[in-house]
């Protein structure tokens, strides 16, 4: 069993309580942070930990503290980014709904590491439920002389707001969900400024995910070297990862980064293998906007070498032939699942939610979400795929944020390692309307490849 | 059963304003701004829609110009801009739900109710439509109904027939008085 950090309490009755969490040594953090150490220790300790934005660029928090500005007479702000919509990822309303006393305590002592007074919590508005949870923890908390003013007598203030969102994917972008914290659309800001300078009311600003700010939890605890001896290499510590598709066992799983991907799907611990026994064709790693893997890459890298659940592990081969751990939003698709009809429905959503102020990204989107439609309804051509990997490296790096790149890798990377489908769907239109490729040749095995001595 | 048409003026209830000044208040002074989505979601609330005269008025408590409202309200879409049933199903149409079965799901939904996405029934009580990715995709296939927006995830077919049925029978013990 790996260890839990975040989750270790989840199934004890009534945690979801400012009374349970307590007993169960809840807040210990902030009256570690608050009454033994000064905010800059608490920065020192997150990064000694070695932890990574959980919420998918995988950047090292501790760090992004570090580059807040300071400017005497400006108030500084930590918003807490809980609009979790990235197709395939559920960690953070999971956390939320469950253990929202973690996220509170994390607020609390990530907010004094920081020296933010006001702190928000966006949350996006579908989740009104979590919202609700989330002030009603906040309420108790408060009650209990961990919010508010001189908290636990040290001198620091903190008041902690839940803020909803309105239904915007583009919100998750850290400059779009402070302008959209501003009451405005949703529109991803020029960089830089970065936020650590200039963010929510043009203030010195941190956003944090969700899983994240938990994580400063046990950090704080017990100690950022402790964390850091969890995991592998730079990747360290814990990760919730949100199992979705075609499994025996989906949900939310807390792993030690480093864990095979091979054991995470099929052994008993974790996924326990695919559903109704059948095979599984292809892995969306990280949430649908890192590339799809065949199941021979998924399980091992191009050099044989067993695939592990880590940012270096899963990127290995770069795009060529790896992924990324992103979000940790892991989708397993089985044998009957089509590559064609899952790109378009991804493709669908981004154009869907793109924000329309780059022409690459408003117009790209919608115009291969068109193509892979047609491709997909038998009406296709097959100089159609190599139009798509055409508009999508267009798009590629030419937008103010990272949707553009999210929208064209999922498409780049199923033409990529799933080319025969595509054009089955060109040369068999009226059988493709019928039924699905199959898994064909991507469950098999590679090759061993001998490896290459240095002389 | 709509509680305001589009031409209806409107007064925000002195409760609903008692919210608006608490929401307000979270922000540092001139910020009022930062108020706009939490309102409008009250106003949805409300009303079960957020009408042209709403947003006006919304407008004029946070001193913004209506602009400022129309371009937000239009581009969140969860704010719906016209009367839709008492119980809109917001059924999960991406990826992860996808390939579990969603597409089975709307078309259940859409011959149970008898109306296409985005429509109303004739009793004014029920609408759906697909949306985005909603953040359960483990529970998969999955749908939540506003205002409270309460899921109902890992659906089946008989599932969303009990979960339509049961609404129904809500309203008929609980007349609406409009």
């Amino acid at each position: 069993m790996g260890r839990k950090l975040l989750l270790e309490h989840i199934n004890v009755p009534g945690i979801n309580t400012f009374e349970v969490y307590r007993q169960k040594g809840g807040y210990r953090a902030v009256e570690k942070a608050l009454k033994s150490l000064s905010p800059e220790d608490v920065v020192e300790e997150v990064k000694k930990s070695g932890l990574r934005g959980r919420g998918g660029a995988g950047f090292p928090t501790g760090m992004k503290w570090s580059f807040l500005a300071k400017p005497e007479g400006k108030p500084r702000y930590l918003v807490c980014n809980g609009d979790e919509s990235e197709p395939g990822t559920f960690k953070d309303r999971y956390l939320m709904t469950h253990i929202p006393h973690l996220l509170i305590e994390g607020m609390i002592v990530s907010s004094y590491a920081l020296g933010a007074n006001t702190s928000y919590i966006y949350v996006r508005g579908e989740m009104m439920p979590q919202i609700r949870i989330l002030e009603k923890a906040i309420a108790e908390a408060k009650n209990a002389g961990f919010l508010g003013k001189n908290i636990l007598g040290s001198g620091f203030d903190l008041e902690l707001y839940v803020q909803p969102g309105g239904g915007a994917y583009i919100c998750g972008e850290e400059t779009a969900l402070i302008e959209s914290l501003e009451g405005k659309r949703g529109n991803p800001r020029i960089k830089p400024p970065f936020p650590a300078i200039s963010g929510l009311y043009n203030c010195p600003t941190v956003v944090n995910n969700v899983e994240s700010i938990a994580a400063t939890v046990p950090i704080i605890n017990d100690g950022g070297e402790e964390y850091a001896k969890i995991g592998i290499g730079r990747s360290t510590g814990t990760k919730l990862i949100s199992a979705s598709g075609n499994l025996n066992r989906p949900g939310v799983y807390e792993i030690e980064l480093g864990v095979p991907v091979e054991e995470f799907i099929y052994s008993e611990e974790y996924c326990g293998g695919i559903a109704n026994g059948k095979r599984l064709k292809a892995v969306v790693a990280g949430g649908s906007s890192v590339p799809i893997l065949p199941t021979n890459l998924i399980l091992k890298t191009v050099n044989g070498e067993s695939r592990l659940m880590t940012y270096e592990s899963l990127a290995d081969g770069g795009f060529a032939s790896g992924t990324m751990l992103g979000s940790g939003g892991f989708i397993a698709y089985d044998e009957d699942q089509c590559i064609v009809r899952n790109t378009w429905n991804f493709s669908r959503f981004y154009h869907h939610e793109s924000c329309g102020q780059c022409s690459p990204c408003r117009e790209g989107t919608g115009w291969m979400e068109k193509v892979l439609h047609r491709l997909e309804y038998g009406h296709g051509k097959l100089s159609d795929i190599d139009l798509l990997v055409d508009v999508s490296k267009k798009i590629e790096g030419n937008t103010i944020c990272p949707l553009g790149d999210a929208a064209a890798w999922p498409v780049a990377s199923a033409i990529r390692h799933f080319r025969d489908e595509f054009e089955w769907h060109v040369t068999n239109p009226q059988e493709a309307m019928t039924r699905n490729y199959g898994l064909a040749h991507y469950a098999d095995p590679l090759p061993k490849v001998e490896p290459v001595t240095a002389s | 059963m709509l509680k305001i048409s589009e031409t209806d003026e409107i007064v925000f209830a002195p409760e609903l304003i008692t919210k608006f000044n608490e929401i307000v208040s979270r922000y540092p002074e001139g910020k009022q701004k930062s108020a706009l989505l939490p309102i409008l979601h009250l106003v949805q609330a409300e009303y079960g829609w957020v009408s042209t005269a709403a947003m006006d008025k919304v407008a004029e408590y946070l001193h913004l110009k209506p602009i400022e409202v129309y371009e937000v309200a239009t581009f969140y879409t969860m704010f719906f801009l016209k009367p839709l049933g008492k119980y809109v199903l917001e059924v999960c149409r991406t990826g992860p739900c996808h390939i579990v079965g969603a597409e089975k799901i709307m078309k259940h939904i859409e011959q149970k109710l008898g109306v296409r996405e985005g429509e109303v029934t004739a009793d004014g009580l029920f609408s759906w439509r697909g949306v985005e990715c909603l953040a359960a995709c483990g529970m998969a296939p999955v749908l939540q109904i506003g205002p409270e927006y309460t899921y109902y995830e890992n659906l089946t077919e008989a599932k969303v027939d009990e979960l339509i049925d049961s609404l129904r029978l809500t309203t008929a013990e609980k007349p609406q008085i409009n």
